[in-house]
C-alpha cells in the first residue's frame, strides 16, 4: 500500500524487524509491522528485560508512554503498551504484554524513573498490577475511588456522583441517578450487524399466528377434505414468500 | 516527617523539624488545579509529591463513546491553551489509519494555524512565567498578542478557543483571503512590536535573572530518563523536535531553526520559548508566501463532507452528509502512535480503531504528564518561591495533563 498521508515520518523500519528479533530471541512471542508501526509482543515475565535490551543496547533512549488497554473477550483482557523513542536513530517502536486483573507486570520504574506516574495511571485506570512499583498509588481518580474506570465493563457514567449539600455544608457522594437515558446512539446501518430488532421486523418473525386463523375461518366454508389441505398450503406459502424478500436486501447491499 | 539534626541550614541552636504544606489546589502559580504537598526544611524544599487529577474528566472513555469526528472537539479541551496543535495529533493520527491523502493546501493551512497556536500557548505561558516571578506589565502586553490570535481563529473557525478545524482529511472550511493578508501584516507588524516591547523588559531584567538562572538545572542525560520533549528537552540542550526529526504535514519544506538552551535551567526554556515564538513567525510567513490554492478537504467522499452546493444537485451527495454526520466513516482495524510538537512538547495519540465507526481506544499522551512527575527531581534543594518559577517554565496545563 502506498503511504498518502501526512502523517509524521520517522526513519525506516528496514531491517528493526530482524535484529530486534534476534535480540530479544525467546522472550518475544511475535511482531508485526502495520499502519506504519512495529509492534512486538513480549512475553510478560521478560519485558523489564527487553526494555533494559533496547535502552542499552539499541539506542531506545526514551520511554514516552505506557498504555494500558482493554479486551474483554480474551483470555488476559488487559495489554499494556510501552511506547519507546530512539532520539539518535529517530525511531519509534511499541512494545506489548498482556496480562489479566491478578497477574502483575514487572516494574519498568528501575529503567526510568518517568515511568512510575505512566504505571500509576495504567494501574488507576485498568486495575493492572505492576510488581516492583514501590507507589503504585491511584493518580488521575479521586482520593478514595473504587473500580477501574477505564475497563469496557465499567459504566461512562460511573456509580457515584457528587454535589453539595446544603443541609450537611459539606460535598456529599450519591450514587447516580440519571434524569434521562444516557443517550448511546446506535448509527450503525442496521443490515450491517445492528444487535437489535427494528421498528416492523418484530411482524416478520412470527408467520406462524395467521396461519391456524386462516386455517380456523376456511374450515367452516369450505368442503371437509379438500379445504384442510388448501389453508396448509395458503400458510405455507406466505411464509416462503416473505423470508426470500427479508434476506435479498442483505444480499445486495453486501455485494 | 523526619526530625532535623544541628546541622539544619536555616537555624542556629534550636532544633526545627521539617513541616509539609499544601501548595494548591486552589493556588494562582499552579496554574491549574495542582495540589503539592511539599515537604520544607525552612524555606528549603526536601521533598515534593504532585497530586494530579484534580481536573479529570475521563476523556479517553469518552471518546471510546463517540464516533470519531464527534471525538474531535474532545482535544480542544485537552490543553485549551493550544487547541489546534492537539487536533493536530488526532487528526493525523485517524488518516494514518485511514491512509487519507490530504491537499496541499489543507496541509498548508493546517501548519499555518499550528504555528498560531504555537504563538498563542507560548504568549500565555511567557506571560504567566514573567507574572509568576513578580512582574506585571509584561504579561499585559502579551496577552493582547493572544487576543489577535484568538480573533484569527475566531475568523477561520467560527469559535476563539475550541476551534474544531483540523479535521479527518483536511480542515473544515477554507480561509478568506483577507484574513491571510491580516496574518501577515500581524506578522510583520505588530506581533514583532508588541512582542520585542514585552521581552525588553524581561529578559536582560536583573530580578528575572535572578530568580530563573541556575533554577532546576536539568542536564541532557536527565532531561532524556525523565521523558521531557519540547522546550524542556531543548531548554537542556538537545536540538530534538519532532516538525524537523519527524516532520508532519508540510513541515519538511519549512525553513526555521531548533533553539536549544545551554545550561538547562528555568531561563534557559524561557528563552526557547521566545526564540520559538519568533521562528513560528518565520514559518507563517513561509506559509503565506507558499500556499497553493485548491481544496482543502480530501477527495475521499467516504471521509469528508461534500459541499453545500454539491448536496443540492446531487442525491449521492446529499446520502454522502447524511452517513457522515450520523454514522460516521468507518476506520479500518489497527493501531497508531502519532506524535506532534505541540507548543509544551510532545502529544501523542495512540488509537486503536476496530473497524468501527468509534475508535476502541484513544489513549493521549500529554506531555505535562512526564514533566510534572520531574517535579520532585527538579525543586529537590531549591527554596520555595522557587518551585513556581519552575512550574511556570514547564507550562503545565491541567486539562492536558490529568485527560
Amino acid at each position: 500500500m502506498t503511504v498518502v498521508h501526512s502523517a509524521p515520518k520517522s526513519a525506516s523500519h528496514d531491517g528493526v524487524m530482524k535484529t530486534l528479533g534476534r535480540a530479544f530471541s525467546s522472550m518475544m512471542l511475535g511482531a508485526h509491522e502495520a499502519n506504519g508501526e512495529l509492534i512486538f509482543s513480549i512475553k510478560r515475565d521478560d519485558i523489564e528485560d527487553a526494555l533494559r535490551i533496547l535502552r542499552d543496547d539499541h539506542e531506545y533512549q526514551q520511554l514516552m508512554e505506557i498504555a494500558g488497554a482493554d479486551y474483554p473477550d480474551r483470555n488476559e483482557r488487559f495489554e499494556v503498551v510501552y511506547m519507546l523513542l530512539s532520539l539518535t536513530k529517530n525511531h519509534r517502536i511499541m512494545l506489548k504484554v498482556s496480562t489479566d486483573e491478578a497477574t502483575p507486570v514487572p516494574t519498568a520504574t528501575g529503567l526510568w524513573p518517568n515511568a512510575g506516574w505512566l504505571e500509576r495511571e495504567v494501574f488507576d485506570l485498568y486495575g493492572v498490577l505492576f510488581d516492583g512499583n514501590t507507589d503504585l498509588r491511584r493518580i488521575l481518580t479521586d482520593y478514595g475511588f473504587e473500580g477501574h474506570p477505564f475497563r469496557k465493563d465499567f459504566p461512562l457514567t460511573g456509580y457515584t456522583e457528587l454535589r453539595y449539600s446544603e443541609e450537611d455544608k459539606r460535598v456529599v457522594y450519591e450514587p447516580v441517578e440519571l434524569a434521562q437515558d444516557l443517550r448511546q446512539f446506535d448509527f450503525m446501518s442496521p443490515w450491517e450487524g445492528a444487535d437489535y430488532i427494528l421498528p416492523g421486523d418484530e411482524k416478520a418473525e412470527v408467520p406462524a399466528a395467521p396461519a391456524p386463523k386462516a386455517e380456523a375461518k376456511a374450515k367452516p366454508a369450505a368442503k371437509k377434505t379438500a379445504a384442510k389441505k388448501t389453508p396448509a398450503k395458503k400458510a405455507a406459502k406466505p411464509k416462503a414468500k416473505t423470508k426470500p424478500k427479508a434476506s435479498k436486501p442483505k444480499k445486495g447491499d453486501k455485494s | 516527617m523526619s526530625v532535623q539534626l544541628e546541622e539544619s541550614p536555616t537555624t542556629g541552636d534550636e532544633v526545627i523539624s521539617n513541616y509539609t504544606i499544601n501548595f494548591g489546589p486552589q493556588h494562582p502559580a499552579a496554574h491549574g488545579v495542582l495540589r503539592m504537598v511539599m515537604e520544607l526544611d525552612g524555606e528549603i524544599i526536601e521533598r515534593i509529591d504532585p497530586h494530579v487529577g484534580l481536573l479529570h474528566r475521563g476523556t479517553e472513555k469518552l471518546i471510546e463513546h463517540k464516533t470519531y469526528l464527534q471525538a474531535l472537539p474532545y482535544f480542544d479541551r485537552l490543553d485549551y491553551c493550544s487547541p489546534l496543535c492537539q487536533e493536530h495529533s488526532y487528526v493525523l493520527a485517524i488518516e494514518k489509519l485511514l491512509n487519507v491523502e490530504v491537499p496541499e493546501r489543507a496541509q498548508y493551512l493546517r501548519v499555518l494555524f499550528a504555528e498560531l497556536t504555537r504563538i498563542s500557548n507560548h504568549m500565555l505561558n511567557i506571560g504567566a512565567h514573567v507574572m509568576d516571578v513578580g512582574a506585571m506589565t509584561p504579561n499585559l502586553w502579551v496577552f493582547e498578542l493572544r487576543e489577535d490570535c484568538m480573533n484569527f481563529f475566531e475568523r477561520a473557525s467560527g469559535a476563539r478557543m475550541h476551534s474544531a478545524y483540523f479535521r479527518p482529511g483536511g480542515v473544515h472550511q477554507d480561509v478568506p483571503l483577507k484574513l491571510l493578508t491580516d496574518i501577515g501584516d500581524w506578522v510583520d507588524g505588530r506581533l514583532p512590536e508588541l512582542f520585542g516591547d514585552a521581552m525588553s523588559l524581561v529578559i536582560d531584567n536583573r530580578i528575572f535573572k535572578q530568580r530563573n538562572v541556575d533554577i532546576a538545572v536539568v542536564e541532557k542525560d536527565d532531561a532524556v530518563a525523565w521523558g521531557f520533549s519540547g522546550p524542556m528537552i531543548r531548554g537542556s540542550g538537545i536540538a530534538w523536535d519532532l516538525r524537523k526529526s519527524q516532520p508532519y504535514d508540510v513541515y519538511d519544506r519549512m525553513h526555521f531553526e531548533v533553539p536549544v538552551g545551554t545550561n538547562g535551567d528555568c531561563y534557559d526554556r524561557f528563552m526557547v520559548r521566545v526564540e520559538e515564538v519568533k521562528q513560528s513567525a518565520r514559518i507563517i510567513k513561509q506559509c503565506l508566501a507558499e500556499m497553493p490554492e485548491g481544496p482543502i478537504a480530501s477527495d475521499d467522499t467516504k471521509v469528508s463532507p461534500p459541499k453545500r452546493g454539491e448536496m443540492k444537485q446531487s442525491m449521492e451527495a446529499l446520502i454522502n452528509h447524511f452517513k457522515l454526520y450520523t454514522e460516521g466513516f468507518k476506520v479500518p482495524a489497527g493501531e497508531v502512535y502519532v506524535a506532534t510538537e505541540s507548543p509544551k512538547g510532545e502529544f501523542g495519540v495512540y488509537l486503536v480503531a476496530d473497524g468501527s465507526n468509534k475508535p476502541y481506544r484513544c489513549k493521549i499522551r500529554p506531555t505535562a504528564f512526564s514533566h510534572l512527575q520531574a517535579m520532585d527531581f527538579m525543586c529537590r534543594g531549591h527554596m520555595l518561591p522557587d518551585a513556581a518559577a519552575i512550574l511556570g517554565a514547564i507550562d503545565v496545563v491541567f486539562g492536558e495533563c490529568d485527560r
